[in-house]
């Protein structure tokens, strides 16, 4: 049965290789018609009645679609009206190599019975098999290869044919020059497009479907050119185009923000829309960027849109979202707006994400999706697609060429199996850039031999403080304990107050590996669970640490106060301290209260909250806001780790007892260090929003009838305490929490660097760090200022640049910000795990922004906010009304306005294992087609009884 | 110190558990325990040598995996997605099915001055192979067995065996664990107890290389060694077969071969199905094991019938020649 003819078949690949390779002809490969008696095949797949009705061939016939018609009129040939179609080889080989989905979609079309899709294959075939002539192409070549099958089909069909039926075999081409062809060598021949418009039945779908001409090419070029170096620098000098760092938006793929630092202070925005204009910039790149006219100018669109196309092919329904967008943007007030001309600077990094493994199980090139949805997906080549789905990997960027929609990059290394918390927690300390390695063997070396202790010589610089009552108070489980406070009277009726901060500054000198590093590391990170030290453990939670009955060395600031708080006198002092307690707040408040209790501790404990109590009215009157944010705490199961519950962070007295007395150490060291060195002082400011930030707040506020006073700190903070609504007890901590969403972030600078010194949150002059050299690196940089100051140490050269300086702080910011992001990211992942073994949960929420297509809900019982959409993929879109004066949003008949009460259900939706998200719906109100009925929840299940 | 190897406990490699060899004469390839917690999977990272008549395992060497994955992203030619192996109309990429061997020609008696010698071809692996002996012992004496002759292999490949010039034609690690395995499947298959004291050197050479080279390394040698008139218990017939799709592809050329495919090469003794040579270093699921020495098995028997019809051929004309 087998005749084995060897050809040999050379390819060219990697321009050099010569590749040959074996090509068995067959005479078993069976044409696959039911009407043929020639071939010995077991079942036939075409049809003996093969009649399509159509206008234009009125006998039965088979259809052979070349190509390009297989790729472009794919949705035609998934109609059920067409049926008794042979695919070839050669075109399925084709459009494997060209697209994907195409391909996917056409091999279901084949596996489908009652569809009589046959694929011939032609390549193997005795009667065929072309070779590629010299000089034709290989576009060429495999359109005779269609041809020269269709005409064997032709004459094979006739040959066999005994009753005259007439059945024939068409050609669907829409190529002129292979028409031509074909019709030379009398071949039945048609256009895709007439015949199926003369397809009696048809569907509109189809007569819109033949029309769309869209190309599926790799070597289209779908971005323009980036500008040369030169030429983006004169542009920058002339004005014609401006610099600036590329920030991607985070909810729309479509659409980024480059952010322009002027001169001085002013800083401009310019948004930039549309595939094109964003032309292959990456989040946090620097580009050059040219502003479009005015009337080309849009505003950025509320719509949340992801990239969700299954692979390259997805042009047109990027074409539709993109006008999508400059629909909606029209209405509204425009921004600047502009287009990438070319890159100065990118700054690509290793990124954590998943693979999506290609449709096609052999292919090495796949996509991969960073968990950061800033980033694009990015295409990489690999064999192992199939032990890499389901972990997290980490893939760098290579290029991105100006024909390919996805940049290419690389494997770099495995993480682990998705949705484990090692592999999570990994992942989102590398996506926050939070250095996180075990301390180098250079680092360690610095530390100090054990066993250590204070020497004389230590003692001699020192003040020796080791008889005063100093406690410290802490939250529970804390082991970097970096201040203890006292307070006694003194014989003149005064009272003497000190604040006790660990001395880290003695251990980490200046220059050193162990400096190096923390500066780097700039704060210590914590995550649920987990701590990632800034400076090694043996400093963090021993030495340094002011732990209770053991001798440390500590950087004293000694105030001498009246009974209204006013101080008297300051003092700052190199120390060495014992503590007598370390306490926890609740503790700390216990004895407080506890009127039975008369002990040293207690009394400096009940000095402290006295006066702590007259700072706190000072600072308040003098216009210092009380902000809110809703902080949660997890109870963590000892042995497996998981969240077991989780509850919302209550604030006691006592903890304002130690914030007011750290505010105060921190301003009393930022005036010394400020008054020592006007040009290199290590300061943190926090500058007063710009008025447009208030918007939300105020339209927020006016909703519900309540007046807000944004002009000064001091008025928004008697208008938030003012703000009270009737029978809405929670109305003010929400409006707390809207307005701390409209603040700046607080930033460290260098004294010489600046002129605005203003804590606006703080309604303070001046201030800084001082208070937690253990977990920042700033603190160290101010106990090293402070130090020089009262001549207990020596200075240094770096110390006193303000450039060194000032990047120092550029540092701390940014591993600060990032660090909090860290936080939030832990805090969010562990909430998923927490739901996940909790399931479905009802709870009620307030409604705190309203969106064109959602609206965000916050669950005060969890700290937990989360969005729900009114518009799903799957379902029709529920007729949405969005109002952008109150902000309110009108669903069917439901009008929501910021603040509403409804109920939700909450669960977790795994369906996208990188993004596991809290998936809200909607309870109450009720409205009929978007608001689901409430699942029953059942009492939580009693934990079963431990076997024995 | 050959004792020592024979008693080789076989134990998983991972959990140590030891693993008891049936008294059978085909072996099983059992490296890893089966009921491992540690591994569902396992690497097969053993090589075993039945000796046919006793029915015991000859001789394990270990080797240890290279590389447990390799990254072979830039391996990949060009713009090429990934080829299909197996169509959904069951060919392969070069036209045959899923159990198609590919073309064999062969020759015996090309060289007159060896004592016997042959070529073979498998589609375009081209390989030939020369036997000289049995003669005294050369070299180094200590190396003569009282009661068997020794078989001394020597595999090499021509440096244009490749499509890209090859630097080190024969020496290399690859050559000589080639070398190695050869010996060990024709100890296994030629009668060496009647040629006590002496030696047979076999040298193997492929001049072009088109995947399979082993299983066309045996396959030349049996003819050569049939050729030089060294009794044997049997032709040696080995095929490689790989696994794609849930089928056994047998005799993979290079394309399928570097395609990703967990192979094996499987030397047998057709008559008796006796195994002289097992090797695969691919990972390779428990279960599907046994479907794939199957098919080995048949493509051996396959390619034995071409074997035997080359040497039937081969006598006719010589003694056409020689006037019989």
């Amino acid at each position: 049965m087998l005749k084995s003819k060897t050809f040999v078949k050379k390819t060219r690949s990697g321009g050099v290789m010569k590749i040959v390779r074996e090509h068995y002809l067959r005479d078993d490969i069976w044409c696959g018609s039911e009407v043929c008696a020639e071939c010995k095949q077991e079942s036939a797949v075409l049809q003996r009645d093969a009649c399509i009705e159509s206008n234009l061939c009125t006998y039965p016939h088979y259809l052979i679609p070349d190509t390009n018609v297989v790729l472009h009129q794919i949705d035609v040939l998934e109609d059920p009206v067409i049926r008794n179609v042979i695919i070839l080889q050669t075109v399925l080989q084709e459009v494997r190599h060209r697209s994907a989905p195409v391909y996917k979609r056409l091999k279901d079309i084949i596996h489908e019975k009652e569809k009589h899709f046959y694929t011939f294959t032609n390549e193997h075939h005795r009667d065929t098999f072309i070779e590629r002539e010299p000089g034709e192409s290989a576009n060429d070549r495999n359109d005779r290869a269609i041809r020269v099958a269709t005409k064997w089909y032709s004459q094979h069909l006739k040959t066999s044919e005994s009753d005259a039926e007439g059945l024939k075999v068409v050609l669907l081409t829409n190529d002129q020059g292979n028409t031509q062809k074909a019709e030379e060598s009398s071949l039945l021949v048609y256009k895709c497009m007439w015949s199926m418009f003369s397809i009696r039945g048809s569907t509109d779908p189809f007569k819109k479907l033949c029309v769309s001409t869209n190309e599926i090419t790799s070597s289209k070029v779908l971005f323009p050119e980036h500008l040369p170096l030169s030429r983006i620098q004169a542009g920058i000098k002339s004005g014609s185009f401006l610099q600036g760092s590329f920030r991607a938006s985070r909810d729309n793929y479509l659409e980024a923000t480059v952010f322009v630092q002027g001169e001085g202070e002013d800083s401009t925005e310019v948004l930039i829309q549309g595939l094109q204009n964003l032309n292959r910039a990456v989040h946090q790149d620097v580009v050059a960027v040219q502003l479009l006219p005015r009337n080309q100018w849009v505003a950025p669109s509320a719509v949340v849109l992801q990239d969700e196309g299954t692979a390259k092919d997805d042009d047109a329904e990027e074409e539709e979202e993109e006008k999508a967008l400059r629909i909606s943007a029209a209405e509204a007030a425009s921004k600047p707006t502009g287009k990438i001309v070319g890159i100065i600077k990118r700054s690509w990094r290793p990124y954590c994400g998943m693979l999506n493994a290609s449709q096609i199980k052999e292919s090495t090139r796949h996509l991969f999706t960073p968990a950061d949805r800033r980033i694009p997906r990015i295409r990489i080549e690999t064999r192992q697609s199939s032990t890499l789905a389901g972990q997290r990997i980490m893939v760098a960027i290579d290029g991105w060429p100006k024909h390919s929609r996805y940049p290419n990059g690389h494997f770099v290394r495995s993480l682990g199996s998705a949705g484990e918390k090692d592999t999570e927690q990994e992942v989102l300390l590398l996506e926050h850039d939070v250095p996180h390695q075990d301390f180098s063997q250079a680092v360690l070396s610095f530390l100090p031999k054990m066993p250590w202790a204070i020497t004389p010589e230590d003692m001699v610089k020192r003040e020796d403080l080791r008889h005063l009552t100093v406690c410290s108070v802490d939250p529970p489980g804390c082991t970097d304990i970096d201040d203890a406070l006292h307070c006694r009277e003194l014989d003149n009726g005064n009272l003497e107050v000190g604040v006790h901060i660990a001395d880290v500054s003695h251990f980490i000198r200046p220059g050193n590996a162990m400096d190096k590093e923390a500066a780097n590391r700039g704060t210590t990170v914590y995550l649920c669970g987990k701590r990632i030290d800034m400076v090694p453990e043996l400093l963090s939670s021993n030495l340094c640490s002011l732990r209770s009955n053991v001798e440390r060395m500590a950087f004293s600031c000694i105030w001498e106060m009246n009974d209204k708080a006013e101080i008297l006198k300051t003092r700052f002092t190199k120390s060495v301290i014992n503590s007598k307690a370390s306490l926890t707040y609740a503790e700390a408040q216990m004895r407080i209260d506890d009127t039975t209790m008369n002990d040293d501790i207690t009394q400096s404990l009940r000095g402290l909250n006295k006066l702590a109590k007259i700072l706190k009215r000072q600072r308040i009157e003098k216009g210092a806001l009380t902000l809110s944010s809703l902080e949660v705490r997890f109870h963590i199961d000892s042995e497996t780790h998981d969240p077991i519950d989780l509850q919302t962070k209550e604030l006691m007295e006592t903890n304002s007892m130690v914030e007011e007395f750290m505010l105060l150490a921190n301003i009393s060291v930022a005036q010394k260090i400020y008054d020592e060195f006007p040009d290199c002082a290590m300061l943190r400011k926090h500058p007063a929003p710009p008025p447009s930030n208030y918007d939300i707040l105020l339209k927020a506020a006016k909703s519900k009838n309540v007046e807000i006073h944004t002009d000064s700190a001091k008025a928004l903070a008697d208008s938030l305490d003012g703000a009270k609504v009737d029978g809405f007890p929670y109305f003010n901590t929400l409006l707390r929490i809207l307005a701390t969403r409209c603040m700046m972030q607080a930033v460290y600078f260098c004294s010489g660097m600046d002129s605005d010194f203003h804590h606006y949150g703080l309604a303070s002059p001046i201030y800084t760090h001082f208070t937690s050299p253990i977990r920042r690196y700033a603190d160290i940089i101010v106990h090293r200022l402070l130090a020089v100051a009262i001549a207990a140490d020596s200075t240094y050269p770096d110390l006193m640049d303000k450039h060194k300086q000032s990047a120092l702080a550029n540092n701390l910011n940014y591993r600060h910000k990032m660090s909090q992001y860290a936080q939030r990211a832990s805090v969010a992942f562990h909430t998923q795990l927490f739901f996940k073994s909790r399931g479905i949960l009802n709870e009620a929420g307030y409604v705190l922004f309203v969106r064109k297509n959602a609206i965000i809900v916050l669950i005060p019982k969890f700290g937990l906010e989360g969005t729900v959409f009114f518009d799903t993929k799957d379902k029709a879109a529920p007729n949405l009304v969005f109002d952008e004066e109150g902000p309110t949003l009108k669903v069917e008949q439901h009008n929501f306005c910021i603040f509403d009460k409804v109920k939700v259900t909450i669960s977790l939706d795994a369906s996208n294992i990188q993004h596991q998200k809290i998936r809200m719906a909607l309870i109450d109100p009720v409205i009929p087609g978007v608001s689901v009925p409430a699942p029953d929840v059942e009492p939580q299940a009693k934990k079963p009884k431990l076997d024995r | 110190m050959r004792k020592k190897t024979y008693q080789l406990p076989l134990c998983c490699c991972r959990c140590n558990v030891g693993i008891p060899i049936a008294d059978c004469i085909q072996i099983r390839l059992v490296i890893y325990n089966p009921k491992c917690i540690y591994y569902k999977y396992f690497w097969a990272v053993c090589l075993a040598i039945v000796l046919p008549e006793k029915g015991r395992m000859g001789n394990v060497v270990r080797r240890r995996t290279r590389g447990a994955l390799r990254c072979s992203s830039f391996e990949v030619c060009g713009n090429m997605a990934g080829l299909e192996l197996l169509s959904d109309q069951g060919y392969r990429l070069d036209g045959r099915k899923a159990t198609e061997l590919r073309k064999v020609q062969a020759r015996m008696g090309v060289f007159a001055q060896a004592d016997g010698s042959a070529y073979l071809e498998q589609g375009n692996t081209k390989a030939l192979a020369v036997v000289y002996g049995p003669h005294e012992m050369r070299g180094s004496r200590s190396r003569t067995r009282h009661d068997r002759a020794v078989i001394n292999c020597q595999y090499s490949m021509a440096t244009f065996s490749t499509a890209e010039r090859k630097r080190r034609p024969h020496g290399d690690r690859k050559s000589t664990e080639m070398s190695l395995h050869l010996k060990q499947t024709f100890e296994a298959a030629v009668m060496t107890q009647l040629y006590p004291r002496s030696q047979i050197d076999i040298y193997v050479k492929i001049l072009q290389s088109d995947g399979g080279n082993y299983s066309v390394c045996v396959n030349a040698a049996t003819l050569a060694v049939i050729d030089a008139g060294i009794p044997m218990r049997d032709y040696v017939c080995a095929c490689t077969v790989g696994f794609v799709d849930e089928t056994p592809l047998a005799d993979l050329c290079y394309a399928e071969e570097s395609g990703g495919v967990s192979s094996l090469a499987l030397a047998l003794l057709p008559r008796g199905g006796q195994i002289a040579l097992l090797q695969m270093d691919a990972r390779l699921h428990q279960d599907h094991l046994e479907a794939l020495i199957e098919a080995a098995m048949t493509a051996c028997k396959g390619v034995s019938k071409v074997l035997d019809e080359v040497v039937r051929q081969h006598l006719e004309e010589v003694s056409v020649l020689s006037g019989e």
